[in-house]
C-alpha cells in the first residue's frame, strides 16, 4: 500500500495526465523525492530551497502540511496527499 | 433596538448553540464536552458578514481622504462584498463597479444590480484570482476609480478585530476554537489576533473551499495568490473542504438545528466539526464558534439545496460557491 497523491491539471505533465499517482516515504520530504523519481521533474514544481513553493499548497488528509510539520510532518500508508495552487477562495 | 441608519445596525448577531450537532450528549460532566456555536453574520444589513468589511473600508478611505461624494469605487468580489460596498455606497453617495467572476450565482449578479451597483465580469476559469487580475488592470487604467481591495485593506481584518472578536468572546468567554472560511483572510485574522491576545491556547482554524478543476484549471502554481492580508502566524490549522462535504453540512445545518445558510457555512461547519470530533477523541472541553457568513437565498438557483448531495455537487461543479 502506498500513499495516494492528487495532482492538480497544471502538473499533469509530469505524470502522463493522470490525476492521482502514488509515491512512498516516512515524511513529506521523503515522499515528494519518491514522486520525484516516479516524475521526473515534479519536485522542483513543489519545492525551493525555503521549503513548500510559496503558491503551492499541500493537504494531508485535507489538512495544509504547513501546520502539521512542513516537510518533516510525518505520512503514512492510506494517508491522501492533495497539491492544489494557491487561489483567492471564500466567502468574498 | 433602535437606529439611526441601516448602517449602524451592524453587527451585534446572535450567538446560537447547536444542540443537536455537538458531538456529546448534553448530560456529559462540562469538563468533556464539545460544543458548537453559529455566529449567525447572516443577520446583517445586507445578509452577510461581509457588511462589517465593507462599512470599515469606506469609513477608513473617507477618514484618509481618498472618497468624497461622487467617487466611484471599484472592488473585485465574487458577491457579497460587492452587495455591502453596494449597500454602504448609495447611503454614502459613491458609485460602485465590482469586478466578479461569471460563474457565481445569479442571485448575487441580481442583488448587485438592486442594490445600483455596474458589473464587470471576469472569466469563470480563475475565480476570484482572474477577478483580481482584471480589478488591478481596471485600476491602472482609471486613476480616479478607489479600489479599496479587501484582500489587502487592513479595515478589512480591524472590522472583524473591533467587532466581531470582542462580540463572540463576550457571548462565549469559555471560547476554545474559532472556525471560519478562508477567503480574504479578513475574518480570520482580525478574530484571530483579538482571540489570541487574550485566550490562551485558542485555536484558530481555517476552512478553505476547495473547488472542481475549472477554477484551478488554469492557474500555474507560479502564479497563484496569496492575499495580503494574510499571517499564516495568526491560525493553528487549515482544512481544504471539497464541495460535496460543503453542501452534506449545508444541509445537515438544515436539517438538524433548522439554520437556512450558504454553502460556504457548510464548508466551516465541516472543519467545526472536524475540530470537535478531535477535542471528544483527546476527552478535552471544546467550546467552538464558527461562522454563519450568509443565508442559503442567494444559492437556491444552484441547486445546492435540491435532489441528492451527488446530483447537488454536479449542479455546482464549476461554480464559486463561497
Amino acid at each position: 500500500m502506498a500513499i495516494e497523491v492528487r495532482i492538480p491539471t497544471i502538473l499533469r505533465s509530469h505524470t502522463g495526465g493522470a490525476k492521482s499517482v502514488e509515491a512512498t516515504g516516512a515524511t513529506l520530504d521523503e515522499l515528494i523525492i519518491d514522486l520525484d523519481k516516479r516524475h521526473p521533474g515534479l519536485r522542483d514544481r513543489l519545492v525551493d530551497d525555503s521549503g513548500l513553493r510559496r503558491f503551492v499548497n499541500v493537504y494531508l488528509n485535507d489538512e495544509d502540511v504547513r501546520f502539521l510539520g512542513g516537510l518533516a510532518t510525518p505520512v503514512s500508508d492510506g494517508d491522501v496527499l492533495t497539491v492544489l495552487p494557491a487561489v483567492a477562495g471564500g466567502a468574498s | 433596538m433602535r437606529f439611526d441608519s441601516l448602517l449602524y445596525s451592524l453587527g451585534h448577531t446572535p450567538l446560537v448553540g447547536l444542540p443537536h450537532l455537538s458531538p456529546s450528549a448534553p448530560d456529559a460532566p462540562p469538563d468533556r464536552q464539545a460544543r458548537l456555536w453559529a455566529k449567525l453574520e447572516d443577520r446583517n444589513p445586507t445578509g452577510s458578514v461581509k457588511d462589517r468589511a465593507a462599512f470599515y473600508m469606506i469609513e477608513s478611505a473617507e477618514k484618509e481622504g481618498l472618497l468624497s461624494p461622487g467617487c466611484t469605487i471599484l472592488e473585485p468580489t465574487s458577491g457579497n462584498t460587492g452587495i455591502s460596498l453596494a449597500m454602504v455606497a448609495k447611503l454614502r453617495g459613491y458609485q460602485l463597479i465590482c469586478v466578479m467572476p461569471e460563474n457565481t450565482s445569479a442571485e448575487r449578479r441580481q442583488l448587485l444590480e438592486m442594490w445600483g451597483a455596474r458589473i464587470i465580469f471576469s472569466p469563470a476559469a480563475g475565480g476570484s484570482n482572474e477577478a483580481v487580475r482584471v480589478a488591478k488592470e481596471l485600476a491602472a487604467e482609471h486613476p480616479d476609480w478607489v479600489m479599496l481591495y479587501q484582500y489587502g485593506n487592513e479595515a478589512n481584518a480591524r472590522a472583524h478585530y473591533e467587532t466581531t472578536g470582542p462580540e463572540i468572546l463576550e457571548d462565549l468567554p469559555t471560547i476554545t476554537h474559532f472556525v471560519a472560511g478562508l477567503g480574504t483572510t479578513g475574518t480570520l485574522m482580525g478574530v484571530g489576533r483579538y482571540l489570541r491576545e487574550r485566550v490562551p491556547g485558542v485555536q484558530i482554524v481555517a476552512a478553505e473551499p476547495r473547488y472542481g478543476e475549472l477554477v484551478y484549471g488554469l492557474r500555474n502554481v507560479d502564479e497563484g495568490f496569496v492575499p495580503e492580508l494574510y499571517d499564516e502566524s495568526v491560525l493553528t490549522a487549515r482544512y481544504s473542504v471539497g464541495s460535496q462535504d460543503a453542501l452534506r453540512r449545508t444541509r445537515e445545518l438544515l436539517e438538524r438545528e433548522g439554520i437556512f445558510a450558504g454553502i460556504s457555512t457548510g464548508c466551516a461547519l465541516h472543519a467545526a466539526l472536524g475540530a470537535a470530533a478531535k477535542a471528544v477523541k483527546a476527552g478535552q472541553r471544546a467550546d467552538i464558534a464558527f461562522v454563519v457568513a450568509d443565508g442559503g437565498w442567494k444559492y437556491l438557483s444552484t441547486g445546492a439545496y435540491d435532489g441528492t448531495l451527488e446530483e447537488a455537487e454536479r449542479a455546482i461543479e464549476g461554480q464559486l460557491w463561497a
